[in-house]
Parts: structure tokens; sequence; C-alpha cells
């Protein structure tokens, strides 16, 4: 492309791009004209005056929006650290096997993938929501030495409980986004040379030893950056939240819209939580990166 | 004489009707040297890559060191025969995150279980040996081809194996550089040590072995002392390959 003909195009872009931020700022205008509302923030400290079953710090229905929202932000914290967790090592276990020698396991990993990947995620969490918990008797189901219980309305163990909509959420994001990274480590481990896997074969050293020793320090650089996508997939992936009565961050923003009317704000609010959570999520593998980049001293 | 390697009909195809290894039976004894000569695809790597159980074999007997394997290709056997059989590959493959003494020491910590002091100091004793003890802290990107397979095979080394297995192990290198691993590999043959070497080092051949097996399409052709293989091949087809070779 000739250097006018790049200017021309960009020039365009940025025309289109400015004309269509312009028609979305009138209407927005407009919309709050229409609702006589106005544009401002101070009923987020007015009383929610709604109940939320889930709240890891003290709340009750006489607390602020404000604070009700910070709540919403900690349960979506809450699923998303806890399933992308369990979903990393789930995930890598199972690129293990559908990258390792026994042919059986990596048949089953196969199946795995396969499945979760190719039925949607709303329908899975449906499925582990209504099929796996509330399926359950809600007298105690299962109940193990005084300190595990389970029942339709969640698993208490010893002392800690998890809510039957918690688990749902977190078992159906740790089991779709496990398929994902399962691939993301499979990807990274084929990245390494044939080379490598026969020295350390040669040397003596068990598949074991040598995944974890010699062949997955050297697929980390081609891992991190897809799993950094997929932990910002489940992320977003983890407001389906709505679909299983979680009060995560956007069910709660929701519920909010309903009693105010304060979409606009609702709507930047729930911007602004999201980008920080992607923030600190990228942040985090950008230092992790770093820290093995670091640790590399070779190039 | 104790037989290291006792190989009988060993028979592998990768595809249906093509035979890799085409019924090979070989003996090599206890601190004799055994180089595999061949044209390009004729089995060389496979047959000696049987040798640690890198590849596995469809019709056949291994008897590497008294430990037999067959085609059932027994993951323990095959973990003790790695124990005590060493291999030098034609690219090195040094373990690039790891500096030059944990390539050497990682196999005696973690297979043998001894102990890091002792493993380095016997790392230590090996680079030394091999004239690199200078480069034990750096990486493998950091030398040259000829100093990094000097490395590999103080690697193979660090286990104190009773068989070493190279597969064309200067192939990769700069031709001024490959008289210093040839060096290191003659001085082992000098001490003792078992080998069974894929080159096409004629030099290396007629000083150091014993034996020189010529293979074709997977077929031992022939297997001669080296004067008399390399004056005077009993094989015709022994006989043109050398005429390519000494055209290069
Ligand atoms: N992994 C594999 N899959 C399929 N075929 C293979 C594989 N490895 C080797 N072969 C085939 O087996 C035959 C023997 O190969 P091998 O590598 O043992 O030959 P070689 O004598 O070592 O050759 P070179 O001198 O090129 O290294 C060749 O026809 C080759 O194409
Ligand atoms: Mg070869």
């Amino acid at each position: 492309m000739k250097i006018n003909q790049k200017v021309f195009l960009q020039f365009g872009i940025c025309i289109i791009f400015f004309g269509l931020m312009g028609i979305l700022i009138n209407n927005l205008t407009i919309n709050l004209i229409r609702t006589g509302l106005g544009f401002n923030f101070s009923w987020l400290f007015k009383p929610a005056s709604f109940a939320l079953a889930e709240h890891p710090l003290p709340y009750t229905s006489s607390d602020s929006y404000a604070w009700a929202l910070f709540i919403g932000w900690l349960n979506s914290l809450k699923v998303i650290v806890s399933s992308l967790i369990l979903a990393t090592f789930l995930g890598t276990l199972i690129g293990f096997a559908r990258t390792g020698k026994n042919s059986l396991l990596g048949l089953i990993s196969a199946g795995y993938i396969t499945i979760v990947r190719q039925t949607p995620l709303l329908l899975q969490l449906m499925f582990w929501y209504f099929v796996g918990f509330l399926g359950l008797k809600d007298n105690i189901f299962i109940q193990i030495k005084n300190i595990f219980y389970v029942s339709n309305q969640g698993i208490e163990f010893s002392g800690l409980i998890f809510s039957s909509e918690f688990l749902a959420l977190s078992l159906g994001l740790t089991i779709f986004t496990s398929a994902y990274i399962a691939e993301v480590i499979r990807g990274g481990i084929l990245s390494v040379s044939r080379g490598q896997w026969e020295a350390f074969r040669s040397l003596g050293l068990s598949e074991k030893k040598g995944l974890i020793r010699i062949i997955l320090p050297q697929a980390l650089p081609a891992i991190i950056p897809g799993l950094t996508s997929q932990y910002l997939n489940l992320a977003k992936n983890s407001t389906l939240a709505i679909a299983v009565g979680y009060s995560d961050i956007y069910a709660i923003n929701d519920t909010i819209i309903n009693q105010t009317g304060r979409a606009i704000e609702c709507f930047i609010i729930l911007l602004v939580s999201f980008l920080l959570l992607n923030l600190l999520i990228t942040n985090t593998m950008e230092i992790i990166n770093r820290l093995i980049l670091k640790s590399r001293k070779y190039s | 004489m104790e037989p290291i390697v006792i190989a009988k009909n060993l028979t592998k195809s990768y595809t249906k009707g093509l035979r890799a290894l085409d019924n090979v039976s070989l003996k090599v004894n206890r601190g004799k040297v055994l180089v595999v000569m061949g044209p390009s695809g004729s089995g060389k790597s496979t047959l000696i890559r049987t040798f640690n159980g890198l590849e596995a074999f469809d019709n056949g007997e291994l008897n590497i060191l008294g430990i037999k394997i067959d085609s059932t290709h027994d993951e323990r056997k095959i973990q003790k025969i790695r124990r005590r059989v060493g291999m030098v590959f034609q690219q090195f493959n040094l373990f690039p995150h790891l500096s030059i003494l944990e390539n050497i020491t990682l196999a005696p910590i973690h297979v043998q279980k001894r102990r890091q002091i002792e493993a380095e100091e016997y790392g230590m004793y090996l680079l030394s040996q091999m004239g690199i003890d200078s480069h034990a802290k750096k990486y493998p990107s950091q030398l040259s081809g000829g100093e990094q397979q000097r490395v590999a095979i103080a690697r193979a080394l660090a286990l104190k194996p009773e068989l070493l297995l190279f597969d064309e192990p200067t192939s990769a290198l700069d031709p001024e550089r490959v008289n210093e691993v040839l060096d290191a590999m003659r001085r082992l043959a000098e001490q003792g040590m078992t080998m069974v070497v894929v080159t096409h080092e004629i030099s290396f051949a007629k000083d150091v072995s014993d034996q020189v097996l010529f293979m074709d399409s997977g077929k031992v052709i022939e297997t001669s002392p080296p004067n008399i293989f390399f004056s005077n091949a009993r094989h015709e087809r022994s006989r043109k390959f050398l005429n390519q070779l000494d055209k290069h």
C-alpha cells in the first residue's frame, strides 16, 4: 500500500469512529433527558433495600447501593479466582494426558475436550445447577465425618459454606475453561522439540519428571499468552452467573437498573468493574511472564 | 568376552511394507567400538535408538547388558537399560533452560538420587575431562557447537554408563569443530568404553572401531573389521557407498 493510501484509510477510519461516537453520545443525551433522571451518581449512597443471598462481607438491605455493588464485585472475584485456579490445574492435567504416551488417557481427554468445547456454556451451567445441585435432596444428602455436608443448599465444609449457585457456576466455568486450557497446554508442549523428549528419556528420567523439569519450562513462553486470554474469557463468562441466580456484579447491576432506572450509570460502573478485573488478570499474568523471562538466563 | 549388545532378527516398519529394520542381528562385546555406516534412510538411527528403547520394534529380540527386551517394549526394563546406557545426538539436545552443570547433574540427582554436591563434583570432573569446565555456569546457547556436543557427552557419562550410543555426533558441526569431539570420543574408547557410533567419519572408524557394520534399506549388508571394510569391502553395495563418501 502506498503511503498516501494508508493516510487516506486511517483518515476514513477516524471519521467513521468519531461519527459513531457522536451518534452514540447524542442518543445518550436524548435518553437521559427523556427519563428525566439526569446523569449523576448520588443514588449510589441510598439504601439498596434488597437482600443478597451471598456476601463475603457483612451486608443488609439497608446498606447502600455502592456497598451492594462492591459485594457483587467481590462475589465475581471469588468465583473467577476459584474457577481460574481449578481450571488451570484440571486443564494442565488434561493437557498432559492429551499429549502423553497413554493412548487410553489420550482418547478420554480428547473426548472431554471435544464435548466441553462443543456445548454452549449456558447449557452446561444450567446442567450443573439443575441436575448437579438442585437435583439433590434438601435434607442432608451426604455427610462425611461431620465436617462435610452436601445438600441442595450447597456444600458445607468444616464451617465454610458454598451455595449451590456458587458451586454450579464455579464448576461449570472450571470445566468449560479447563478444556480450552488443556488445548493451550497441549500447544505449548508440542512447541518443544522432539529432541528434548528423547534427551530426558535417554537419561532415564520418568515421563512425569521430564514433563515437569524439561518440557514445561520450555513450553511456558508459548503457554502464557494463551492462558491469559482464557482467563479473560473466564472473567467475561462469569457474568452468566445471572442464569443460575448467583449475585455477581452483573446480576446486582441488573437488579439496580430495574429498581432505579439508572441504566447508563450502571452500565458505566459495570464497564469500570470489568476493566479493573481484566487489568488485574492481565497485569498479574504480565508479572508472571516477566518472572519467567527473567529466570530464563538463556536467550 | 562379555556381550553388551546382542540383537537378534530385529524388524521394524514405520509404514506398512517399508522396513526401517529388516532382520538385523549383531553383537557388541564389552570394551568394543562398533561403527554403523550406511546411506541416508538406511535405518542407522532407528537401529541404535532401539538399544535404549527410544524406538520400539515389531519383531526380534534385544539383550542390552543382560536385560532382554522384545516387541512388548516393557517400560520397566527399558528404564533399567536407560540408567546404564548413555546417548549422544546429532543435534546435541542440551536442555536450553538449564546451565551446563545443571544439564549434567540432572540425571544423577533425579534418577540416581545422588546428593547435589556429590553430583556437581563429579560433573565438574567430567567437564574438565572434556576440557570445558570453565563453561560450567554458562547456558548451552552461549557455547559453540563443538563445546555443546562435548557437554552432551559429559551429560551422557554422568550416570557412569556401560554403553554409549552416538548418532552422527559430528554431522551438525562446523568442519573445524569436528576433531575436538572425535578426540573426546577417541579418549573414551581408549579408556575401554563400549560404544556404538553412527558416523561417516572414515578416519575415526579406521582408527577407533573394532567392527564396521554397513546397512542399506534396513538390512545389515556386512560387518567387517575396519581394515578390511575400507580396503577390501566384501560387498558391491559397500564399495559403492565408500566410493561416494570419498567424492565428498
Ligand atoms: N518417525 C518416523 N516415522 C516414519 N518413518 C520414519 C520415522 N523415522 C524414520 N523413518 C523412516 O525409516 C527409515 C530409516 O530411517 P532412519 O532415520 O533410521 O535412517 P538413517 O539411516 O538414520 O538416515 P540418516 O542418515 O538420514 O540419519 C527411513 O525410510 C525413514 O524415512
Ligand atoms: Mg539418522
